[in-house]
């Protein structure tokens, strides 16, 4: 990329995030990578906001997720905030019904930071039926960007 | 549990069931417990299943299998099987009786004593499970089982239902449909057996006296599978 087209692309980005709301419907924040650097696809395509705020489930959902397995394996406890099935209902990328894939949500993060595990060997990474009704249609655009 | 005990803790139980829920139909809501309260020893659940109205078919061994995803590979020896069929036959007579069979929710369970690693479990309420998260896959738990009501899921596992997750390498058996008993439903097996069956099957809280399950046990002859392994199963037959 010319030191030109690059200046441009950055204030174009910078313009971008500045003017969320304008830019919204079409997820001006998807990065696309700069150079030869990659980063994870982050598409969010539904609700308004996460279960905790956005640096702190970023930082920490994996505490969140395994504190949650344990209490309802063992205790029964099915609140639905930290739950895995419920990360899975919002996140799922309603084109391909899974949270896996090379731009699934979990796993284009984890595969950019190296991040093995093995919970989708059992666990569904597809979104459930019941609630909600309309999870496969992508008819929920987000009202706020990313 | 001798029956005393068990009254004794029946009594709490009822009196926090009507306290929680007044008029819930005791079949299909048998207590409310909100998401986040824990389970606790006041319930004990368990199904009571008469094998003289046991029909000549499979809906619940159709329907269990269904709401929990187990498929298998046509592999009858390997394939995983939460709840089968069996077939009694008195040679003199050759009268036959059939009666579904799975895991007996042992109060003692043979399979908790003998896993290394503490991922077979019984929780607070009676329901006998594996934590999968723990389990490594040893299968002691099925040697110990008097029932062969485990299975070792022996391949990679796909399309797995959001609710039952499944994986390679590790034992499983049935839950109770502890997803489906957490928000109040009946299990598959009873729903299906009460639906398109013989309505055969009567689930619900050994421990409260106002239940169906414990009315019946306490006015009508009932036993246990194996009873000389006093292991007090949760699961208990008539006609048998
Ligand atoms: C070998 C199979 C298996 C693997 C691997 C596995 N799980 Fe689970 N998980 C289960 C089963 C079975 C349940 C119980 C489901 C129920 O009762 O609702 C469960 C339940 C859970 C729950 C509670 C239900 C929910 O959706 O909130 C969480 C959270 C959870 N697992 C997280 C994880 C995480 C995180 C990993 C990876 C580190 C993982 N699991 C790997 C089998 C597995
Ligand atoms: C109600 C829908 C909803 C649920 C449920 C939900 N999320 Fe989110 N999540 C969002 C939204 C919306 C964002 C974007 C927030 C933002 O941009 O500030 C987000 C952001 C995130 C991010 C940060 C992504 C980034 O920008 O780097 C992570 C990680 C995440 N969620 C993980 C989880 C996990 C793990 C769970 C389950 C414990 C979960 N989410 C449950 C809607 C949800
Ligand atoms: C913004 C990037 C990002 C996203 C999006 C993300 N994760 Fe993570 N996740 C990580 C990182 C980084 C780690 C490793 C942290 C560490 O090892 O300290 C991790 C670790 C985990 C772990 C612990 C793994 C283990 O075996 O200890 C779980 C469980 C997990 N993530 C679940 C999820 C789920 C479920 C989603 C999708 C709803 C998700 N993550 C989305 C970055 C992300």
């Amino acid at each position: 990329m010319s030191e030109m087209k690059r200046r441009v692309f950055v204030l174009c980005a910078m313009l971008a995030v500045a003017g969320g709301s304008l830019f919204a419907p079409v997820h001006a924040a998807d990065p696309k990578p700069v150079g030869r650097v990659p980063s994870p696809t982050v598409k969010i395509e539904k609700g308004e906001k996460c279960v905790e705020p956005t640096d702190v489930i970023r930082r920490d959902h994996m505490k969140f997720i395994l504190h949650q397995r344990d209490e309802t394996m063992h205790r029964g406890i099915r609140t639905t905030k930290h739950s895995l099935k419920n990360c899975i209902d919002c996140h799922a990328d309603p084109k391909t019904n899974s949270v896996l894939g090379k731009d699934g949500f979990c796993e284009s993060c984890h595969r950019y930071a190296a991040v093995s595990m093995d919970c989708f060997e059992c666990h569904s990474p597809a979104p459930r039926k019941q609630t909600g009704g309309a999870n496969t249609s992508a008819a929920h655009a987000p009202g706020s960007a990313p | 549990m001798s029956l005393d005990r068990r009254q004794f803790l029946g009594l709490g139980a009822a009196a926090a069931g009507v306290a929680l829920a007044p008029g819930l139909h005791l079949i299909d809501l048998v207590q409310a417990r909100s998401p986040e309260d824990k389970v606790n020893a006041l319930t004990r659940w368990g199904l009571l299943i008469d094998t003289v109205k046991c029909a000549d078919c499979e809906a619940c061994v159709t329907a269990c299998h269904e709401e929990n995803g187990v498929t298998g590979h046509n592999r009858p020896a390997t394939d995983a099987q939460w709840i089968r069929k069996v077939g009694l036959r008195d040679k003199r007579t050759g009268h036959v009786q059939t009666l579904p069979l799975m895991c007996q929710h042992c109060e003692s369970p043979p399979c908790v004593d003998v896993c290394p690693t503490g991922a077979s479990f019984k929780r607070a309420d009676g329901i006998v499970l594996v934590d999968k998260h723990i389990c490594i896959g040893c299968r002691y738990c099925m040697m110990a089982c008097p029932y062969k009501a485990r299975s070792f899921i022996h391949e990679a596992v796909t399309d797995q239902k959001p609710d039952v997750p499944r994986g390679k390498g590790t034992v499983e058996s049935c839950t109770l449909c502890v997803h489906r008993v957490d928000r109040g439903q009946i299990p598959a097996c009873v729903e299906a057996c009460t639906k398109d069956g013989g309505q055969a099957m009567v689930f619900g809280d050994l421990n409260d006296r106002d239940s169906e399950i414990h009315k019946r046990l306490r006015s009508e002859p009932s036993s246990q599978i194996r009873p000389d392994l006093a292991l007090n199963t949760g699961v208990r037959y008539q006609g048998l």
